[in-house]
Parts: C-alpha cells; structure tokens; sequence
C-alpha cells in the first residue's frame, strides 16, 4: 500500500484494508519449502565435503541462512511473478494469487529475510560465504525472474545457476573459498536443471503458453526440446562421474553414479523416442521424477562418503 | 474514542491473524536473541571468561 493510498484511508472515518491476511502457514509457503529443502540438503553436501572443519553450531548456522536466503529468494519471485502465478494451474493457489497475501506483504517479508540472512551469514560464519548468498539472490531475483524467466528460452539453463549455488556455499562457509571441487557439484546441479524442467514443461506446455512464457517447448517447440533434453542428459552424465574422476570420491560412488546416469540417459532417450499421446507424456513423467532421485542420490552417496571418512 | 475509530479498521479475522504473526516474530527474536549467546561463547571459547575484573 502507497503512503498516499494510506494517507486517503486515514483522511476517512474508517476504512477496509484487505492486506494482513496472511497466516504463519502462508509466510511459510513463500518461503518455498520444497525447493527450500533441496537447498538444504546440497548446501549441507557442500558443507561437508568441503577440506577443513567447521564448529557444528557454525554449520548450523551457515545451512540456517543458506535455507532463509534461499526462501527469501521465493518469496520474492512470488512478488514478481503474481501474475504469471495467477494463470498457472500449478501455482494458482500459491498465497498471492489466493489473495492471502499481498504482493507488498510479500516484497517486505523477502527483502526483510535477504537482508538478514545475509548480514548473519557473514558476521556469524564469514563474510565471503554472505556475499556469495547476497549474489545467489540477486542472480535468482533479478537475472533469473525478473529479466531471463520472460524473454529467453534458455531461462532455466542460466537461471539455473542460482539453484547450483548452494553446496559452493556450503563449501565457502567452512573454507571462506570455492574450488575445483565445489565448482564440479555446482556443475552437477547446473547440468542437471535443464533436463529437469523441460521434461515438466513439456508435460505442462499448455500452462506456459497460457502464461506467456518463452519456454523452450512454446518458443522452439516439442521436438528441439527433446534433442536439448538428450542433449544435457549426456552431457551431465560424466559430470555426474565427476568427482570419483578428480579424486574426491570412492569408486562405489564411480560405479553407482555411472549406472544412475545411464539410466538418466536412457530415460532421456525415452522421452526424445516417444512424441506422441499419453507414452509420450508419460515418459516425461518417469524422467522428471527419476532426476530428482538421481539428483538426491548422487549428492547423498558424497555425503554418505564423507561421513564414513570422517568416522 | 472517535479518533481511535479513523484510519483502517481491521475485522476479527485480520487481528487474529496478525496475533498469530505477532507470536511467531517474537519466536523467531527469541530463537535469534539464544543464536547470538550461543555463537559467542562458541567464537570465544575459553577467552570469554578471560577478562579483566
């Protein structure tokens, strides 16, 4: 609400506000939970494979604001993308377009989190990991949802980027640096978004035309999208293998992160074969589904190994 | 009493709402304020009780 709004509600006797509606349980939403948690989880990877230790309540402490920049960074994207939100079946009942917060509520609620957990990342753990958070949220808010996210097919390859932070800052939080290492898990995470959210476009391609945005299926349509999909997937299969290749993980993790990304590239060259109906749709389905696992598993074979090592 | 009843005049479920927010902010300070002891007597270590008396 503009102060000149507020000062024509305070000229009359009373007046209604609709905002204040929100309930903790919809703060909470903004935040993201979801995709909050995978946050977590990697930066906790990063975190703990990262050379060096940390004192567990500093670790603590680092996840804590990696998880509220992160959240922070949705709830934000929620402010910007009311509208679009509002179109899409998948986030029509998310709290703004519910009309059970305002998108001013919303804006205050993720600047307020950024700025704080920012300046706690950096006074509390060091100052490198908050500013590589500061430029995590700036990269997911401003680069991704307010400039690429509308005007590029390729939104979800760079965009993409800001989701891949997090182990690097889980990894600068214990070391106050990134490296060779951090930078081979962000690789993971960066190689692995496209072909993650293209197999759903493709499946909710009639919802990202309706909402106008230039996703590889609306803009290049099915087919390219297909390709790119096969494409990345093999291109992310010895990233995968990547860190049993530099010397930072087991051969048990070479030889299971070789068969998942096989089957990553198989279910890929599933959906690149079928193009028609509901195989093709469901294709899509097992691939989305089979790359979050392939994702979780890979990052908690590196964190399973690290535990044992450090045993 | 007519000058309390300018400006916005919130309805029950808005201030039931807002008490449930109000609530979860002290929480959150709370949890915030033991953070901060917590992390200092980790950075300081031993050194917190060596000082001048």
């Amino acid at each position: 609400m503009s102060l000149v709004e507020r000062q024509d509600m305070m000229n009359q006797e009373t007046a209604v506000w609709n905002g204040g509606m929100g309930s903790v349980s919809d703060y909470v939403a903004l935040l993201k939970p979801r995709v909050m948690s995978l946050v977590i989880f990697t930066a906790f990877v990063g975190l703990m494979l990262a050379p060096g230790t940390v004192h567990p309540v500093l670790g603590v402490v680092a996840i804590l604001c990696i998880a509220i920049g992160a959240g922070a960074s949705g709830a934000l994207n929620m402010w910007y993308d009311a509208d679009i939100d509002e179109v899409m079946t998948r986030t029509r009942k998310r709290p703004i377009p519910a009309g059970k917060v305002t998108r001013d509520e919303a804006l205050a609620f993720g600047v307020t989190l950024s700025i704080g957990s920012v300046v706690l990342l950096g006074l509390l753990v060091n100052w490198f990991a908050g500013a590589f958070l500061a430029f995590t949220i700036f990269f997911y808010v401003v680069v991704y949802s307010m400039w690429l996210k509308r005007s590029t097919p390729q939104n979800i390859v760079i965009g993409g980027a800001a989701g891949a932070f997090p182990p690097m800052i889980g990894w600068a939080s214990v070391t106050g640096s990134v490296s060779l290492e951090s930078f081979v898990l962000f690789l993971i995470i960066f190689m692995w978004t496209p072909p993650h959210f293209w197999a759903l476009a493709l499946v909710k391609n009639g919802d990202y035309q309706a909402a106008k945005i230039p996703m590889l299926p609306v803009v290049a349509g099915e087919t390219v999208t297909r390709h790119h999909i096969l494409a990345y997937a093999v291109l992310l299969a010895p990233i995968g293998v990547a860190p049993y290749l530099l010397g930072f993980a087991s051969p048990v993790y070479g030889v299971a992160s070789a068969v998942l990304s096989a089957i990553f590239v198989g279910l890929s060259f599933d959906v690149w074969r079928k193009r028609e109906g509901d195989p093709a749709k469901a294709a899509c389905w097992r691939l989305f589904k089979f790359s979050i696992f392939y994702l979780f598993m890979l990052f908690a074979l590196l964190l399973g190994e690290s535990l044992i090592a450090g045993a | 009493m007519a000058e309390q009843e300018k400006g916005i005049a919130l309805t029950e479920e808005q201030k039931k709402k807002r008490r449930s927010r109000s609530i979860a902010i002290a929480c959150v300070l709370g949890g915030l304020v033991v953070l901060f002891y917590v992390v200092t007597i980790v950075k300081m270590g031993p050194d917190i009780l060596n000082r001048a008396l």
